[in-house]
């Protein structure tokens, strides 16, 4: 209709315009579906329904092939925490490598972010320097750690040997093989430091001021200041290295082997998975790990979530 | 803030120190790759320091294109990378518009869901899509690594981009639609065009990760060389000869798969920091 309506038409058309305004929306909703349905679908094959199956399978003795697995009950689970004591080493190996690598990784990451937040010039040169070794592929940097980790012709050993001490067999003496993966761990704390740099560079330049009125010092800013207002932050990065340290695969797999070195030094939870899901073939017994590793994670992501809004700003709005 | 101007300076160069001595740590791996990458035989079983190899084995770039079939092992990679960008990009951005701009009964729901996957540890599904996999026939073939990705399958894409599209004024939206746009015609003219940092952090995040995606490979691509991509490849070697004085192979191997994720940070940096600091997720 090309001319205006006048408006004491509009009252009496109501109906019409309620349900073409109805049948609007709902066009307008069901292309909003169709906008997100092709992720929706991965949603449902590539989530939910692995989801429930790992559950199932935890509950067999599936092995591989097209045989019908069959119910075992807790049997799995209970094989786990009274039998395995490969999952009791498993456990133990990833909780020394997190104690460690965890730690170690934040607080140097810390410290490089606050030199690099003092203004100083030349701060991006250093910045994407330290950042560098976390875009070095995971696979390339354990192949150039087992280089540079070899007994005989690897630099750190000949390096050791120069200055007078003795060389250490990195990757073939059980007591070393966790310390290896630790050193290989803190080459990538550049990720860390870039989010803590950002955080630094948000804290209001105000505060500090106030400080130096106040007759403050250098430790007094970051004592008063920088600290407590990284709190989140630094706990943020303290709950994302736990959950990814529980999940740590591709170096120790690369670095070591799938059965972790000599006696198991290095075997992490996910190796342990990886064993029995694809190379004992029992399958319902690696999902049965699995299940365990998620409970773990799901607490420390529980951890995160309820305090987020501490720190998360999502920067709207309408919906929540 | 008085400071003393001696004492600042002292500050300041200690700061430079410290920074200095720890960048050449954090560089050096890099320099002994690219040095090993250059020696002979015979030098890399050295057990002296040589960090400037003499002579300089330049022939090691050359040969391992006829001793390793690097070629194809990059043409794998590129597929799946291809695959992952394109996931990012269009489904995954497609879906993030749909979850910011326009509105439909259950969206809130969903998006919840979406945000659940998030925390979805991949080892609940890895081995039930294995077998579902390996059932329909697909194990030894680059379908399952394609098309969970081609879907938009990656729940941190999408919310990322929807963050930003949350963030453009809704009136370009409404002057679009009114100009007679379609919806997916709004998305293309507008949300598009004004997200570039997001959809650069995107493609970034999407080439790291399958460039360097080594598990999903492993158990899927199966035992045939000619599927295999550089990470496969570059870990295979280590058990060809086992033997020390193939260092330099590794070497010169894990160069060239370093160059291009080099590259893409070179042009990149910008984006993948803004990316890295705003999620707080690496890749």
């Amino acid at each position: 209709m090309a001319e205006a309506q006048p408006l004491v038409q509009q009252d009496s058309q109501a109906p019409w315009r309620a349900w073409l305004t109805k049948f609007w929306f709902q066009h307008r909703s069901w292309i909003g579906f169709l906008f997100i349905a092709p992720w929706f679908l991965s949603f449902l094959l590539f989530d939910l329904m692995p989801f429930f199956a790992n559950l199932y399978l935890s509950f067999t003795d599936y092995s591989i092939g097209p045989v019908q697995p069959n119910w075992v009950g807790w049997q799995n689970y209970i094989e786990i925490f009274t039998k395995d004591e490969i999952f009791a080493k498993s456990v133990g190996n990833t909780v020394y490598y997190m104690a460690f690598s965890v730690p170690l990784s934040l607080a140097l990451a810390f410290v490089i972010a606050l030199l690099l937040n003092t203004r100083i010039r030349g701060m991006q040169i250093f910045r994407t320097i330290y950042y560098l070794p976390t875009i070095v592929p995971v696979v390339a940097a354990a192949i150039i750690f087992s280089g540079l980790l070899n007994t005989r012709y690897g630099f750190i050993n000949q390096f050791l040997v120069a200055v007078g001490l003795d060389p250490v067999r990195w990757l073939s003496r059980p007591e070393w093989i966790k310390p290896s993966l630790i050193i290989m761990s803190l080459w990538g704390f550049g990720a860390q430091m870039v989010i803590f740099l950002a955080g630094l560079q948000g804290i209001p330049q105000e505060l500090y001021e106030a400080v130096a009125i106040d007759g403050g010092n250098g430790w007094h800013r970051l004592r008063h200041i920088t600290i407590p207002l990284m709190t989140p932050t630094i706990f943020f990065n303290l709950i994302i290295g736990i959950i990814a340290s529980f999940q740590v695969f591709t170096q120790v797999f690369v670095l070591i082997d799938s059965d972790g070195g000599p006696l198991q030094a290095g075997l992490v939870y996910m190796m342990n998975v990886y064993n029995n899901a694809f190379r004992y073939f029992r399958k319902g017994y690696a999902a049965a790990l699995s299940v365990i590793l998620f409970l773990i994670i799901l607490v420390f992501t529980l951890i995160t979530v309820r305090t987020s809004d501490r720190w998360v700003f999502y920067g709207d709005d309408d919906d929540r | 803030m008085i400071e003393n101007p001696t004492a600042r300076i002292f500050r300041q160069s200690l700061i430079y120190f410290v920074l200095s001595i720890g960048a050449l740590v954090m560089i050096f791996p890099l320099v002994w790759t690219v040095s090993t990458s250059l020696k002979t035989p015979d030098k890399v079983t050295l057990r002296t320091i040589e960090l400037i190899p003499d002579p300089v084995a330049f022939e090691n770039y050359t040969e391992i294109f006829t001793e390793q079939p690097i070629v194809r092992y990059t043409l794998n990679t590129l597929i799946l990378v291809a695959a992952a960008v394109f996931g990012g990009l269009v489904p995954c951005s497609l879906a993030a518009y749909g979850f910011a701009r326009i509105p439909f009964p259950g969206r809130k729901m969903l998006f919840g869901i979406l945000l659940a996957t998030m925390m979805l540890p991949y080892v609940v599904q890895l081995i039930p899509l294995f077998i579902f996999f390996d059932r329909i026939g697909w194990v030894g073939t680059f379908w399952p690594l394609i098309l969970p990705r081609v879907l938009g399958h990656n729940a941190f894409y999408i919310f990322l981009m929807r963050q930003f599209f949350k963030g453009i004024p809704g009136d370009l939206f409404d002057a679009a639609r009114i100009d007679g746009a379609s919806e997916v015609g709004v998305w293309w003219r507008i949300a598009v065009p004004m997200s570039k940092p997001v959809m650069a952090a995107v493609a970034i995040f999407a080439f790291q990760f399958a460039w360097n995606d080594f598990l999903y490979p492993l158990i899927y691509l199966g035992t045939s060389q000619s599927n295999w991509t550089l990470a496969i490849g570059l870990n295979a070697l280590q058990g060809f000869e086992g033997d020390e004085n193939t260092l330099n192979v590794m070497m010169t191997f894990s160069v060239l798969m370093l160059l291009p994720m080099l590259i893409v940070f070179y042009f990149g940096q910008k984006y993948l920091i803004q990316g890295v600091s705003v999620t707080g997720v690496k890749g």
